[in-house]
């Protein structure tokens, strides 16, 4: 399988506050790739950096240092031309679907904008049949929602319409951030469906950026989940979720309220530190919270590979 | 089972809206038992936060339109403002989906807890309760330093808890919780959970009632779980029913689009349900989950309105269960 | 060419949505009602006097009667008639001058706030170099160095200072729905820049520019009032502004004169009182609609 997205030493720093003001390194040289045809998720806690690295990967956001090479190509030195064609392959999908859309236009808008842009030699009626049968692909009326303003819609149909407008522009690799976050449960699951969907038939890959672990579990391909701005550990589902290596792994793996199984004993827990401590740390971002830490994680633990897929960064698996 | 601590009858709460009266709660009846966690599932819109909303404080635009909230001879959503405010954090508690956000950032949480406890109870002891408050914290891992704080200087994780230390200091039989842990993280979630049940076992706190729209949740802590659709209740079971064997064709495809893990799209194919829920300005005649549902009967669940029958221990309001 | 049609309807339908949301507020209505007595006074009172603003009338200092239905000045000016001349002068100025700086604010703001990073830095030193600089005293200093002054430039010279505050403001309206997703989806949509600050951006800000306007608006009648005063107005003509300072310069309330000094001041008062409320009434409306988005 080729590969699509490589992450280089992916940085990003944010400035907090003016004047006497700390750094937060929100990214931290950060290493991965996302394969064509797969579903790549990126896991994380709030303030683990995910959606920074949504928004990299989607040209919203400069990094601070390293790159995001989309087939070869640092993404930040496209030429003009080159970024027209970048978006015609790389599409991406917000967390919220009420602010995805402008209020002061109905929703046909970003529907013609495809075509108007990338497409603009279709002809008009080419252009409506297609426009139909993307939403009805997402299981939308097009009667329905033709016309009408985003408040007059719901959060499902409003999603449904920013992935029938990603499928217009027939994209190689979705980012998508959150995308289910904001629906309700029992609807979730028919947006994942349709993510799945578009990876078997027509090999579009997607990098699902999320907190939920059931969900990136259920159509995931590869994990990699993060920490504070860095991997903790990634590899295969089944190496991350059933074989989980490292301690914040296990933890939140421990964390998820399941259904086949009550809690037992009270999970023990260490208060967290202050944020920007955590940020300063220049060893392991988790060792204030784990268990097993020791006087060797005061340095930064090298991504390891354990396994052909699968790889971890932790002292306790560290090949010395 | 003990006795029931709150009956609540065919309540309706409604609310204005620009677009006409929203029936948010229309004729919800169930009971919340002595030292039982009882756990309230739905999706938004169901008329959940409503309905426990208008336990503690019953206010425009919520209008109440019949029935009864018992609590010790009280009916809480009737009761003159006098009477409630007797009862308000001192028999019945709230921890507010966003409570620390809404809190005077200038304000110490040592002051939030004196301006508390003296609009409830001017006479009570305000050093004992200080005293008890540092207590608590230590109980939810907290420093006792954390009274001098300001609410800015608490991560998501610790406001919960503090709140939920705040909240019950007078030792409140009921505790009302509203999706309490939808903000927080993974790891945090499950520490605020386990607090919650630690608290009833420890007797801080009677009984509990938690709405949320999260199942596995309540499946961990709850003892008993209502469902509720559109303003009403579709399915009251234990929790273990209610996730192993729902009977409620709509609890069905909740508990069905339940992602979970060890479950993968390749291996098992999960669906979720198509459409959405009823415009509850002008809900349909009969069953209000009838047009999204699979097992419809035409003619009989979209004229009339299901009977509410027991069956297996469980409460479940529809055509099919009914004996004809 | 079809889709244009209908955006253009679309733009219409929202344009008239927010003229009738705007009208339902009582403060609203008041204002413009005030403002639309001014207009049509400036644009149909020329025509209801006989006598040039400038004109030798034959009666000097004399009290209100038919003929001068606000007396006449010390030089024989027939007052009404020069203040239905000095308020087309000074609506102009107004107009012209606001609608300039509104302009200039407004771009600045989109470009800057957009953009961001080196360009946004450049004209931001512009724009706080301009913000320090005491204006009055520029304005001072650019009138006197011109032999001719009309409306025209006078309008000119007031649209170029006044811009820098609106500037600052736009900028930061446009840097925070710069980060909204809608606006992220029209870059993956791959626009240029120019589209999505006018397509995306501007329209949310519909509102806000309209109420920025009416300021910019008043400020510059206001500031016109001022350069007269002082004697840097307009070198032929009338205005309100002119009329108020030879009202001061030739003693009128000494000399008991009433009705040569007050007309002029009290128009001015309650112009700009009728743009304050009308801009207060406009808050009110739109700002809890922002809110709630």
């Amino acid at each position: 399988m080729s590969v699509l997205v490589r992450a280089v030493d992916l940085t990003k720093e944010f400035r907090v506050g003016m004047i006497g003001g700390f750094r937060i390194i929100a990214v931290d040289e950060v290493n991965f790739e996302v394969r064509e045809g797969e579903i790549f998720s990126i896991v994380g806690e709030s303030g683990s950096g995910k959606t920074t690295i949504a928004r990299m990967m989607l040209r919203l956001l400069r990094p601070t240092r390293g790159a995001i090479l989309y087939r070869g190509k640092d993404v930040w030195k496209l030429k003009r031309r080159e970024i027209k064609w970048f978006y015609r392959e790389v599409q991406g999908i917000f967390q919220d679907p009420y602010a995805t859309f402008n209020p002061v236009h109905k929703v046909d808008r970003v529907l013609n904008l495809v075509f108007q842009v990338f497409y603009p030699h279709t002809s008009e009626r080419e252009r409506r049949e297609r426009i139909e049968e993307a939403l009805k692909s997402v299981g939308l009326n097009p009667r329905e929602v033709l016309g009408k303003y985003p408040h007059q819609l719901s959060g499902g149909q409003l999603q449904r319409i920013a992935i029938a407008r990603a499928l217009l522009i027939k994209p190689k690799l979705l980012v998508a951030d959150e995308p289910v976050s904001m629906l309700d449960a029992s609807t979730r699951i028919d947006v994942l469906n349709i993510l799945a969907e578009l990876r078997d038939r027509e090999g579009v890959s997607t990098v699902l950026i999320g907190h939920d672990l059931s969900l990136a579990y259920y159509i995931s391909d590869r994990v990699l989940v993060l920490y504070r701005g860095s991997i903790v550990e990634m590899g295969s589902v089944e190496d991350v979720f059933e074989k989980p290596l490292h301690p914040y792994t296990e933890m939140l793996l421990e964390s998820i309220p399941r259904v086949d199984k009550k809690w037992e004993k009270r999970m023990e827990f260490k208060a967290e530190a202050e944020e920007r401590e955590v940020y300063a740390l220049s060893g392991c971002r988790f060792a204030p919270r784990c268990p097993y830490a020791s006087s060797k994680c005061a340095e930064r633990p090298p991504l390891t590979r354990v396994d052909k897929e699968h790889y971890v960064a932790c002292w306790l698996y560290a090949k010395r | 089972m003990a006795r029931p601590l709150l009956t609540i009858e065919n309540l309706r709460v409604y609310y204005d809206s620009p677009r006409g009266l929203v029936k948010a709660v229309d004729g919800v009846s169930f009971e919340v038992m002595e030292g039982e966690i009882l756990g309230i599932a739905g999706e938004s819109g169901c008329g959940k936060s409503t309905l426990i909303h208008s336990l503690i404080l019953l206010k425009p635009p919520m209008k109440y339109a019949g029935g009864k909230a018992l609590y010790s001879g009280v009916n809480l959503v009737a009761a003159p403002p006098s009477v409630m405010k007797r009862i308000r954090y001192r028999e019945i508690s709230i921890i507010p989906q966003y409570a620390m956000n809404a809190a005077p950032p200038a304000k110490r949480i040592r002051d939030l807890v004196r301006d508390l406890v003296r609009s409830a109870d001017p006479d009570a002891d305000i050093e004992e309760v200080f005293e008890r408050a540092r207590e608590r914290l230590k109980l939810v891992n907290l420093s006792p330093r954390v009274l001098d704080m300001y609410p800015v200087e608490l991560s998501g994780g610790m406001k919960q808890r503090t709140i939920m230390v705040v909240s019950t200091l007078l030792n409140p039989k009921l505790l009302l919780a509203d999706e309490i842990t939808s903000a927080l993280d993974v790891s945090t979630q499950r520490v605020v959970l386990e607090l919650l049940k630690d608290f009833r076992d420890r007797g801080i706190v009677r009984s509990v009632i938690f709405v949320t729209h999260d199942l596995a949740s309540l499946y961990q802590i709850a003892d008993r779980i209502v469902v509720m659709y559109a303003g009403k209740v579709v399915e009251i079971g234990s929790a273990d029913k209610i996730i192993h064997d729902p009977l409620h064709p709509y609890t069905k495809a909740l508990v069905s689009s339940l992602p979970r893990l060890g479950v993968h799209y390749r291996r098992q194919k999960l669906s979720g349900l198509a459409g959405h829920p009823p415009d509850l300005v002008n809900p349909p005649p009969g069953c209000r989950f009838a047009p999204r549902c699979r097992y419809a009967i035409a003619g009989l669940c979209n004229r009339e309105e299901p009977p509410t029958v027991e069956v297996d221990g469980r409460i479940v309001s529809c055509w099919i269960y009914a004996k004809r | 060419m079809r889709i244009d049609v209908e955006k253009l309807h679309g733009t219409l339908q929202a344009f008239r949505e927010g003229i009738a949301l705007a009208l339902s507020n009582w403060k609203v209505r008041i204002g413009l009602g005030i403002i639309a007595f001014f207009v049509f006074l400036a644009l149909v009172g020329p025509y209801l006097t006989p006598y040039k603003p400038l004109q030798f009338t034959g009666a000097i200092n004399a009290p209100p009667s038919p003929q001068h239905p606000l007396g006449t000045n010390s030089f024989g000016y027939d007052i009404f008639s020069q203040l239905v001349y000095g308020l087309r002068a000074s609506l102009e100025v107004g107009l012209l001058g606001g609608a300039l700086a509104t302009l200039i604010g407004v771009v600045v703001g989109f470009v800057s706030g957009y953009k961001g990073g080196i360009v946004d830095e450049g004209l931001m030193m512009l724009t706080n170099i301009l913000l320090v600089i005491p204006t009055l005293a520029l304005l001072i200093i650019i009138a006197a160095y011109l032999p001719y002054r009309g409306v025209l430039i006078e309008s000119l010279i007031i649209g170029l200072t006044a811009w820098p505050w609106t500037a600052r403001a736009v900028r930061a309206q446009t840097m925070s729905l710069r980060n909204r997703e809608f606006v992220h989806l029209a870059i993956l949509t791959a626009l240029p820049s120019t589209r999505i600050i006018f397509e995306e951006i501007a329209p949310n800000m519909a509102s806000y520019i309209f109420m920025v306007f009416i300021l910019q608006f008043g400020g510059a009648i206001l500031y016109a009032v001022g350069l007269d005063f002082i004697g840097l107005g307009p070198t032929k003509g009338i205005s309100l502004g002119l009329m108020l300072q030879q009202a001061v310069l030739w003693n009128a309330i000494q000399l008991g004169l009433w009705w040569w000094a007050i007309p002029p001041g009290l128009v001015i008062t309650l112009l700009i009182t009728a743009l304050y409320i009308v801009n207060t009434g406009l808050d009110e409306v739109f700002n809890p609609r922002l809110r709630r988005r």
